[in-house]
């Protein structure tokens, strides 16, 4: 145990997920050794996305105003609508630059053995943007797991009946894999997905 | 590092720091058993998708000190891929899934039983030949049976007379005659009655030809008849989807037709 202060902030680092012990006590005595300025930018930082940042109004993403830069664009296709479970997918998706329409954040996916149903995620919402009729494509970008699919599965036949064109993601073979390592339900979903090669 | 090697399935994951996942599996020579799978979650794992919940696996573990490892893993049945494409029996599957963690509670303790039964439950709910409401009522009423909380739906399950009888208590653990019904008794109707053995006994003639209404109130009473078992309610079940909703059938039974006998 150390003095007041250092205590505290081992125990508050602790808290972090993927801290442990440890790290904790390594991480605050790096904080006690670095320069004062580095520490109040750190400090200040931590204060400011817990003020500034707030969830979008429109999609759910992660924004500074009401709507996040990416509802606010003029430029991005408003006929087309990704949805992701959460925040991080729309940056990973935004590294590809192959999207150029607007997304809609989940909060997550279906699982009931976590008690998260429908309810819990923001389909309400997604069904109030698809009501207006401006959007003819809905991509469907959750992740290719279980409850990524089950998601997938359920959003499809909710959104069925009014008419849009529906997408899902492909799946297949990673780049950079060998296919003797692929399993069953990846490699299945690679034969089903195989495209033409146009040489 | 002791290397073991089994078949199971997998109930449940869980996250562990930035690419592993924690994986519960019911096997069939050691039990549950609770491993770390490493990068998993990268797009590049060789595991893949060999790990996600309702996948029927060989699997190689290196024994650890509190969680083992898994080194090795091959499909037996991908009874995930065939489940989730149908949103009803996803959501029937992981009320089975739930169950099985929670009817074997110790980990490392064979529970050859559950497994077979689990097994058997996920081919069918993956083979679609039953409705999946079915098929989940008569996996909870068989995985109790095993565990040792068997319902009688035939003698008088206080004092044995033998039946029909026409009330059912869950606390007295299935159908009870006019002198020991306690407190809170049901009396459903004779074919819901019917569904129910059917579904204990695997005689799915009767449970295939079974009505709405039989579904309805048997779905009702098999659940609380779990929840009195495992003492807390599972958290899967309210959102399994029917065309009703299994809390609220006693209550809604007690109002719309059938007599509760508070004694």
């Amino acid at each position: 145990m150390y003095e007041g202060v250092v205590q505290s902030l081992i125990d508050e680092l602790g808290r972090l997920p993927g801290v442990g012990p440890k790290s904790a006590q390594r991480i605050a005595f790096h904080i006690l050794a670095a320069d004062a300025d580095d520490v109040h930018r750190l400090a200040t930082a931590l204060n400011e996305v817990k003020e500034k940042v707030r969830f979008c109004v429109a999609c759910g993403n992660v924004a500074e105003a009401e709507q996040c830069q990416i509802c606010r664009d003029p430029r991005r296709d408003q006929s087309i609508l990704c949805v992701v479970e959460e925040p991080k997918d729309v940056v990973a998706i935004e590294r590809t630059r192959e999207f150029r329409g607007r997304y809609h954040v989940l909060g997550g996916a279906i699982s009931p053995i976590e008690g998260i149903g429908p309810d819990e995620l923001r389909v309400k919402e997604l069904m109030t943007r698809l009501a207006d009729g401006s959007i003819t494509e809905l991509i469907i970008a959750t992740d290719p797991n279980l409850e990524g699919e089950a998601t997938a599965t359920y959003l499809a036949r909710l959104v069925k009946p009014m008419g849009l064109r529906v997408t899902r993601l492909a799946s297949g073979l990673p780049v950079g894999g060998d296919l003797e390592y692929a399993d069953e339900v990846t490699l299945g979903r690679a034969f089903e997905g195989r495209r033409q090669l146009d040489v | 590092m002791a290397l073991y090697r089994d078949e199971g399935v997998v109930l449940r994951t869980q996250k562990l720091g930035e690419a592993d996942r924690i994986v519960t599996l019911l096997t069939r020579a050691n039990g549950r058993v609770r491993a770390v799978a490493k990068g998993v979650r990268r797009t590049s794992s060789r595991f893949g998708a060999r790990l996600e919940p309702f996948m029927h696996v060989d699997v190689q573990f290196a024994a650890g000190r509190s969680l083992d490892i898994v080194t090795q893993v091959e499909t037996l049945t991908p009874f995930g891929t065939m489940i989730c494409s149908d949103y009803a029996s996803y959501t029937a599957g992981t009320a089975i899934l739930e169950t099985t963690e929670r009817l074997s509670a110790e980990e490392r303790e064979p529970a050859v039983q559950q497994y077979q039964l689990l097994v058997g439950a996920l081919r069918a709910l993956s083979g679609r030949i039953h409705d999946s409401g079915l098929v989940l009522d008569a996996y909870l009423l068989r995985g109790l049976a095993i565990a040792g909380f068997a319902p009688n739906f035939t003698d008088c399950a206080r004092c044995s007379t033998a039946g029909p009888h026409r009330l059912f208590s869950v606390q007295a653990g299935g159908m009870v005659c006019g002198g020991c019904r306690p407190p809170g008794s049901v009396a459903p109707h004779s074919g819901t009655v019917a569904l129910l053995g059917a579904l204990l006994a695997g005689e799915w003639e009767i449970a295939d030809a079974s009505d709405a209404r039989s579904r309805r109130e048997a779905s009702g009473i098999t659940a609380a008849f779990l929840q009195w078992h495992l003492e807390r309610g599972l958290r899967s079940l309210p959102l399994v989807e029917r065309v009703y909703r299994e809390r609220n059938v006693i209550d809604d039974e007690r109002q719309e037709r059938h007599d509760v006998e508070a004694v």
